[in-house]
């Protein structure tokens, strides 16, 4: 079973007992354990199901490569499913819970699966449940989904009440991983003076030698790796991070980090999780490497650990994984764990070597401890189910169809060898090299991830470049030839010397035993996670899975959550294999960010809530709010909808704000309107171009109403330009499209017409923008004092600088509305005490504001066309009947060639008419109007489609425009129009303008 | 985030690990035009008593700043209340140079950020090297999702200046990326 030990644990506080529960079950463990750590030190190994067969899961690693031990974290807006338990620090009141099981842990009726593993190997979905097609839906893709998976969502309900953040960082060396080679190359590029950002995943610094009895100087690494530490500390110009991982590298040394601040200290004011966001001149990787698991049958066993993790858990947290662990090896790795158990006092039956020449120190000391060496041996397969009972023993070359020996043990350590972690190198585009005789990828360093000059940007150090021996004197020579980049005289003390016990090569065995027969195989498993085994690749192979990607997706081999850390060179390797040709031909599949998964808050970080968008608020933002606005969103701002009175419905103040408008005198918040100043001795010329309407000949005083489009002739923007003396216009823009304008603007000005003196200042923000808008408007507006509104001194279609009730302002006697309207611009700062005098003086007059849905239908009733209701980027301006706009004296604008192409001429287009229900009724939004016959798609054809509907006060019935094939030829025409269902609604076309054709009330 | 609002009429405060106070009513005028011709930089000198800027840098003169905002634009802060005839005197000045002289006062927000840890709290906003940003200097960048320029004021000191419509994101943010707790400990 596995246990506490009296004594050691170099990460433990003994003197701070944590307590957390486990599915509900009290547990306690030490400050400095792991989750994983906690649940071994109670022999708790069973943890979860895996994902396919639900076969009861233990431990295997003790890091972020773990593949089995996920577990549901937190409770309640706290709840967080794939955890991983092995990186999971414990805290007190940690509460987690396992996941994929169906009632329970201990009692998994899914586990039935697993009597019939043939059922779901490779491709066993997309072979079985494709027929009856109807059966995917409704009968397969349920039952799959409840049997698949890992953890369970949170609830929809939930809230995260935890702070997240990102940071933009900059350093000239980043190195990400803190063992004995990433201080070293620290240590070295900061005594060469550069800027150096120093990463580690861990909790802990020093990676893992002092694990593995690495000696530096002599003695043990702890020693120099605390010096280090405080020496780094210490320095300007070094930052430091534990609980920080590199994510992933990207172009121009962009580098995630992911930093785990709080999630050891739940209770903290800290932001739980920051995303670095880091701009590095080079970056070392000294990522380290992960141990390989062997493949024998039942080697999912819990029970069945990697060596070196069972070694991590004995020395950092004084945690035996059994009492008796049978070791099973291909390499010299292994025996330190054996020795290590040894002499904690824990029974070793044997260590299990697939060699059959087993030789060297290591072994030799396991010898002297008197540790029986099985040599050329193999594990046939694991007895047990929740848990290694023991195990049989084989010859390595055989079938393994009988076992030659049997041990009775309750833990086994296994090492297959070990893969350097070249995932940050890769994901750049740095190129592996196989390295036969230590039978792993290790990056090419003649093939690196290459910056913007050509030259590397990403260099690896330390066993994480498949340095296994001494790491500190590659370490420094990386970081120093960096630092030279910098500073091409930069210089380092030389770095202390670390040794490590000498190792025989390793043997790769990628099958145990090599010819075993297909029941092992079958119950081999590579990828532990994803359930996927020997027998399953072996057969993708068969079937003419060639390519290493095709047989990952086939398989699902390295598609779960761990992505793949321990099965990935282990899958390739027996696929290689099945072939019949050598790894590097077969090549890894890629290696992308992020290393192990981030949090959904961290990419989000502040961006949620309140700050989720920026909205733009008008300076009448908060009136609005006040008085019962109804927001709709217009770009990025917010505008009332309507103002709904208590009581009413919504259509009932819509109609309210009309009537005042017709009848009375009604205000709107225009200052979302964009305003864009246009000045310089170019101005008018540069205005000809970007408006289909010529405006260099509009005298100043005067407004005039222009169209723009694209070089393709599509309508664009439109709006009313004012001419404010003779080299400056001021270009009003459709709400949602001033950024865009002013952008459009500086991009023709900034790239084609450099030389044009012209320049633009975007003023959208300067001015509060109020329309008094009805047959009251003069009258209130005259009660302010200060102009003469008269129709005389300030005709329709022009402008006046002036001031009203003491404000300065600029009054536009443009309508939108077709009623008398005034357009009045106030600096942004008086728009709201402007605002409320007008509320004030026309209470008399039943002044009210109206919202954007009043307006749309004030000027659908005219006729007036509206950027992105009457346009969706397929629209030219002889659609919509403006041909009026378009002048025939210029020889050149934006979109003037692109409205002479073919399909802009073709007399079929669907063009602008006013459409009337027969009934009276309101059209539906988007409505088409269908008509005999189909398409070449099958489809019933269709002649026009709504693009404004509405139900007009004023008329007392439904409005509408739309847009209909030789609509304006048609007038009088009788169409159907699709309503719900397979309704039709007959429609009659008329003349868009359907109140005040002849334009009387604007002009008064 | 408006509870650390205190009185909007004199701006809103916050106090975090810095900082954070609405100047409001800064007058500022946007000046585009050739910088380098002698009209411009004479005008600039006589009316705000400050030298055209160098490339992303400031230039104060008792109770005027002119920042440096592209190759063909400055910014000038003056007092509001002098802003009208600042307008006039600078537009009349540059009157025979091809240039554009606005009134911006009433687009912009301004927020002074104070506190030596000033660094550590934009760098959770900004995508800007904050070493390469000394005193004096201003340089445009973005907030999170919107434009802003910064200005290093003095030692302690920075002027963040973005549009007024999103001053209440700005704010907002800031508050955010201030809260106590929550220091990076980045610039140190």
């Amino acid at each position: 079973m596995s246990h506490r030990l009296a004594q050691g644990g170099r990460l433990i506080d003994r003197s701070a007992t944590v307590r957390f529960t486990f599915n509900g079950k009290h547990y306690s463990g030490f400050a400095g354990d792991t989750l994983a750590a906690g649940l071994l030190a109670n022999d708790q190994t069973l943890l979860g199901r895996s994902f396919k067969y639900h076969r009861p899961r233990g431990v295997v690693a003790s890091g972020a490569e773990e593949p089995n031990a996920l577990v549901g974290l937190g409770k309640g807006d706290r709840f967080e499913p794939n955890q991983r338990a092995t990186t999971t620090e414990l805290f007190e009141g940690l509460v987690a819970e396992s996941q994929n099981h169906w009632p329970s842990l201990e009692f998994d009726l899914l586990a039935l699966n697993s009597l019939v593993p043939q059922f779901l190997t490779a491709g066993f979905y997309y072979k079985t449940f494709i027929q009856p097609r109807a059966f995917w839906k409704h009968v397969y893709e349920p039952i799959i989904r409840r049997s698949a998976g890992l953890g369970k969502a949170p609830s929809a309900k939930t809230r995260d009440p935890d702070r997240y953040e990102q940071i933009y960082a900059f350093c000239d060396v980043l190195i990400i991983g803190g063992g004995i080679a990433g201080l070293q190359a620290a240590l070295t590029a900061a005594q060469a003076g550069v800027q150096v950002m120093l990463w580690e995943q861990a909790a802990n610094w020093g990676g893992r030698a002092p694990v593995d009895g690495v000696f530096i100087d002599g003695k043990p690494a702890d020693e120099w790796i605390k010096k280090t530490v405080e020496t780094l500390e210490k320095m300007q110009n070094v930052r430091m991070r534990l609980r920080c991982m590199g994510a992933g590298i990207h172009d121009h040394g962009y580098v995630l980090g992911y930093e785990r601040i709080t999630d050891h200290t739940p209770e903290s004011d800290a932001p739980r999780h920051r995303l670095w966001r880091l701009r590095a001149g080079q970056i070392i990787t000294a990522t380290g490497a992960i141990e390989r698991p062997l493949s024998f049958a039942g080697n999912d066993v819990p029970g069945v650990m990697l060596a070196s993790a069972m070694r991590d858990y004995l020395v950092n947290h004084a945690i035996a994984a059994g009492k008796n662990v049978v070791v099973v090896t291909n390499n010299d790795d292994a025996y330190r764990t054996a020795i290590a158990l040894r002499k904690a006092g824990i029974g070793i039956p044997a260590v299990v070597d697939a060699r059959t020449e087993v030789e060297g120190a290591l072994v030799e000391e396991a010898r002297r401890l008197g540790i029986r060496i099985l040599a050329g041996k193999g594990i046939r397969k694991v007895i047990g189910h929740k848990q290694v009972k023991g195990v049989e023993i084989c010859r390595i070359d055989s079938k393994g169809t009988a076992y030659t020996e049997k041990f009775d043990c309750d833990a086994v350590a296994m090492s297959g060898g070990w893969s350097p972690v070249v995932h940050l190198w890769s994901h750049c585009g740095g190129k592996l090299i196989w390295d036969d005789s230590r039978s792993f990828f290790r990056p090419d360093a003649d093939r690196p991830p290459l910056g913007l000059d050509g030259s590397a940007f990403v260099l690896a150090c330390g066993t994480a470049n498949g340095d296994m021996g001494a790491v500190l004197a590659g370490a420094h020579q990386t970081s120093l030839a960096i630092a030279r980049t910098h500073q091409p005289t930069a210089s380092a003390p030389a770095p202390a010397s670390d040794s490590v016990s000498d190792e025989a090569p390793m043997e790769p065995v990628w099958i145990m035993p090599r010819n075993a027969e297909y029941d092992l195989r079958m119950k081999m498993w590579l990828d532990f996670q994803n359930d996927v085994k020997v027998a399953d690749v072996q057969l993708a192979a068969r079937e003419g899975y060639q390519s290493v990607e095709h047989t990952k997706r086939y398989t699902t081999l390295g598609m779960a959550t761990d992505q793949g850390k321990l099965s990935n060179i282990n899958g390739l390797a027996v696929l290689s294999d099945a072939l019949g040709q050598p790894v590097p031909v077969t090549g890894t599949t890629t290696f992308r960010p992020p290393y192990t998964p981030i949090s959904l808050g961290a990419i989000a970080a502040e961006a949620r809530g309140a700050l989720f968008q920026h909205l733009r608020q008008t300076p009448l933002h908060d009136w609005h709010a006040a008085n019962h606005a109804e927001w709709e969103p217009v770009g990025q701002w917010r505008r009332p909808y309507t103002y709904r009175n208590p009581g009413e419905t919504r259509q009932q103040a819509v109609n309210r704000e009309v009537k005042a408008a017709r009848e009375n005198v009604a205000l709107l918040d225009a200052s979302t309107l964009g305003k864009i100043l246009v000045t310089g001795p170019d101005a008018g010329k540069f205005l000809d171009m970007l408006y289909t309407n010529m405006m260099s000949t509009l005298a100043p005083g005067k407004c005039r109403y222009g169209l723009m489009c694209n070089e393709n002739g599509f309508l664009m923007d439109d709006g009313v330009v004012a001419r404010i003396d003779a080299q400056s216009f001021l270009v009003h823009t459709t709400s949602g499209g001033a950024d865009h304008v002013h952008a459009w603007m500086e991009d023709w000005l900034q790239c084609e017409w450099w030389d044009w003196k012209v320049h633009t200042v975007n003023l959208t923000e300067q001015f509060a923008q109020i329309a008094v808008v009805g047959p009251k408007a003069r009258s209130l507006l005259e009660r302010l004092g200060g102009m003469d509104l008269g129709k005389e001194a300030l005709p329709f279609m022009e402008w006046r600088a002036g001031q009203l009730g003491g404000i300065d302002t600029r009054v536009f006697r443009i309508s939108f509305s077709g009623e008398l309207s005034f357009e009045i611009a106030v600096p942004a700062s008086k728009g709201r005490a402007f605002w409320d005098r007008l509320l004030e003086e026309g209470r008399d007059l039943g002044v009210m504001p109206y919202g954007t849905e009043a307006l749309h239908i004030l000027r659908a009733e005219k006729g007036f066309i509206m950027i992105g209701d009457e346009t969706d980027g397929t629209v030219i301006p002889q659609d919509l009947g403006l041909s009026w706009a378009i002048s025939k004296k210029k020889s050149d604008f934006l979109g003037k060639r692109g409205m002479e192409r073919v399909a802009m001429t073709d007399p079929l287009r669907w063009k602008l008419v006013g459409l009337e229900t027969l009934d009276g009724s309101v059209l539906p939004h988007g409505a088409l109007a269908v008509c005999s016959g189909k398409n070449a798609n099958g489809q019933v054809r269709t002649e026009g489609r709504v693009t404004s509907t509405y139900f007009s006060e004023t008329l007392g019935r439904g409005i509408a425009m739309g847009l209909v094939e030789r609509g304006p030829e048609r007038l009088g025409e009788e169409l159907l129009f699709a309503g719900a269902g397979n309704t039709r609604i007959k429609v009659r076309i008329v003349d868009p303008v359907v109140y005040d054709k002849e334009g009387a009330r604007q002009n008064v | 985030m408006s509870e650390h609002t205190t009185s909007v009429a004199n701006g809103r405060r916050f106090t975090g690990f810095v900082s954070i106070r609405e100047q409001q009513h800064q007058g500022m005028i946007t000046l585009r035009g050739d910088l380098h011709s002698d009209i411009v930089s004479k005008a600039i000198f006589e009316i705000t008593g400050c030298a055209v800027p160098a490339q992303r840098c400031v230039e104060r003169a008792d109770t005027c700043a002119v920042a440096w905002m592209s190759p063909d634009e400055l910014l000038i802060f003056c007092p509001y209340s002098s802003v009208a005839n600042k307008e006039a005197r600078l537009s009349r000045a540059v009157a025979e140079e091809f240039a554009t002289v606005v009134n911006v006062s009433d687009a912009r927000a301004v927020f002074d950020i104070s506190g030596p840890a000033w660094r550590d709290a934009l760098a959770k906003l900004c995508p800007v090297d904050f070493v390469a940003l000394t005193e004096g200097e201003i340089r445009r960048t973005r907030a999170a999702q919107v434009a802003a320029a910064i200005w290093v004021s003095g030692p302690e000191d920075v002027r963040l200046v973005c549009f007024r419509s999103v001053s209440g994101y700005v704010f907002d943010l800031l508050c955010t990326a201030a809260a106590p707790g929550s220091e990076p400990a980045l610039y140190g």
